[in-house]
């Protein structure tokens, strides 16, 4: 089989973000990148996979900055097989980014048996790039997918929805998965997979080399800058017992009267 | 003038509120809503003293359940015939699943999740949260229309006093064509509260909870304040709840009137899932807990003792 994993590398959650000079994108200098947390589960997924159908080739593909290739190479320390970056500007829009995973999963020769990918980024948190990556290839597509039994290429996915509700879908593969929390459980790439990981092959492409060009743009970002901060609070002490009530009953009573949300 | 299409969801009795949010701040435009399925007469009333010109019901075989590709196939050609310049829905978990595939068959440009937005002429400039609104950006879009924009639950709000439209409601046949992804049963969650995302009151349990028998305290108080219970990374992570309810970067970006925090320290990832909710509530023992800084109301306190107080106070209160 032909799996591939198409991953994003994006700030660590614990990254306070400040927007840039120019308000173009966020500061990017000290950030520690790591890859999309939803993503770990789509690799996860993609080894599952391999160690079950066997004769398997996992390829995991990029699109973004170079500065720091940490998630390729987690990828491939994890078991990926082999992996492919295309390099490009960290505020790509979706439609360019599916358009560059498309052509370069295209450029690669294989013709893809599944795509798995994260349900969303945790950047940009636009959600787009699976559904729009499926219909350029013309594939049917699962997002949020919690679980998933494959029976030859006949696959059972469970599709997390509003309040928790599960679809069940049945598709055949070739298709795009996009994987949720839950799903699995990723491994730690372990010290003998960082070594192999190092003389794995790793082919680069620019966006040019793919064709892609400023009129593929369709979202213009401008102007990032940080959300209003509130003013001070109102802050009560109840570690006595003997406050909780009255504390609870002012509180509840400025719920109703001042911020009239009760 | 802009053609505008509202692609809206339905609900037991009306439609999903944010498509009347969305209605209310397209107010002054001419403005289409389309369903797939039936409206419910309350929500074809509402719709139209929200502003829609027209009304349409999208009917064909095999659209009764969800499917990505035969609603996007639908609402493609739906869209085609009619020559919209903007498609506009709700960011659910169908809005966010159905859009993209839509766009991507116009080769055309989706702006995700904005909470704000206004026309400049023609012209549409959004406003939306980035790295989970650690910070916001202005958005336009360019290239082949229609353009598609899905909006935040909760976000605008409802107007105050909408501007009513025709409200013409009519049926509309189309094709679902090929649909290789099937839906073959709906199996229920648990709850059958809104979802976080939409929810207008939430509580939220953190590591403090201590097991996920003691969430029972927090339903409770949702139960008599209608609220949805959510949890933080740290309990979800401690196995308290599902990820389902998790609120944070790794969660559910959620923008409810009222958020009470209970035993949830304010990792900066949590706060930026909740720091738009309107009002903020934080119940911790530690007075230094950075969940405190975005606090509109804090209190200092044990949450098993301050829960159930609350719970009491408020059945008392609304009797």
């Amino acid at each position: 089989m032909n799996i591939f994993v198409c991953i994003k590398q994006v700030p660590d959650t614990e990254t306070k973000i400040t927007p840039n000079g120019d308000g173009s994108f966020i500061e990017t200098s000290s950030i520690k990148w790591i890859m999309n947390p939803y993503d770990e589960f789509a690799v996860e997924q993609a080894l599952l996979l391999k160690a079950s159908a066997g004769d398997s080739t996992v390829t995991v593909v990029r699109v973004g900055g170079v500065k720091d290739s940490e998630a390729l190479r987690t990828a491939m320390a994890m078991g990926a097989d082999e992996a492919i970056l295309v390099e490009a500007e960290d505020n790509l829009d979706s439609y360019c980014t599916a358009k560059a995973l498309k052509l370069a999963i295209e450029k690669s020769g294989k013709t893809p048996d599944i795509i798995l990918t994260g349900k969303q980024a945790i950047d940009d948190d636009c959600l787009q790039v699976p559904q729009l990556l499926a219909q350029m290839l013309e594939l049917p597509s699962v997002a949020v997918v919690v679980g998933f039994e494959a029976d030859g290429n006949k696959l059972t996915l469970k599709r997390e929805v509003e309040g928790g509700a599960i679809e069940v879908y049945e598709v055949e593969a070739p298709c795009v998965v996009a994987c949720n929390k839950g799903l699995n459980s990723p491994r730690y790439a372990s010290l003998p997979g960082i070594m192999k990981a190092k003389k794995k092959p790793l082919t680069q492409h620019s966006l040019a080399d793919l064709g892609i060009t400023d009129a593929d743009r369709r979202v213009v970002y401008s102007d990032f800058h940080l959300p209003p901060e509130k003013p001070p609070g109102k802050k009560f002490e109840a570690m006595d017992e003997g406050q909780v009530d009255s504390v609870v009953k002012e509180v509840v009573g400025l719920l109703r009267n001042e911020a009239k949300v009760i | 003038m802009a053609k505008i299409l509202v692609f809206t969801e339905t609900t037991n009795d009306s439609v999903k509120s944010v498509t009347l949010e969305i209605l209310g701040k397209l107010a002054g435009h001419e403005i289409d809503v389309c369903s797939i399925g039936d409206i419910p007469t309350d929500g074809t009333k509402q719709l139209a003293e929200h502003g829609a010109a027209n009304i349409h019901t999208l009917k064909g075989s095999g659209l009764d359940n969800y499917s990505p590709e035969g609603y996007a196939n639908a609402l493609q050609g739906f869209i085609s015939s009619n020559n919209y310049d903007f498609v506009f829905a709700g960011s659910t978990s169908l809005g966010k699943d159905l859009l993209p595939r839509v766009a991507g068959m116009f080769d055309a440009g989706m702006v995700s999740e904005v909470t704000n937005f206004l026309f400049e002429g023609d012209n549409f400039s959004g406003t939306r949260p980035l790295f989970a609104g650690k910070c916001l950006a202005k958005v336009t879009l360019q290239g082949p229309k229609p353009h598609f924009v899905t909006v935040r639950a909760n976000a605008l709000g409802l107007p105050e006093s909408p501007t009513a439209g025709a409200g013409n409601a009519a049926d509309a046949s189309v094709d679902a064509g090929t649909m290789r992804a099937i839906v073959k049963e709906i199996i229920k969650g648990a709850s059958e509260k809104v979802d976080l995302t939409e929810a207008n009151v939430i509580v939220s349990g953190g590591r403090a909870m201590k097991n996920s028998e003691n969430f029972a305290i927090l339903d409770e108080l949702a139960e008599t304040i209608g609220a949805t219970v959510g949890a933080s990374r740290a309990a979800v992570d401690s196995g308290y709840a599902p990820h389902a309810m998790q609120v944070g970067q790794t969660g559910k970006t959620v923008a409810p009137s009222l958020y009470i925090a209970c035993g949830i320290s304010g990792a900066i990832q949590h706060l930026a899932g909740m720091r738009t909710s309107k009002i903020i509530v934080a119940i911790n023992t530690d007075p230094d807990a950075p969940i405190f800084t975005k606090a509109d109301y804090g209190i200092v306190g044990d949450l098993f003792k301050v829960v159930p107080a609350m719970t009491k106070e408020f059945k008392a209160l609304l009797g």
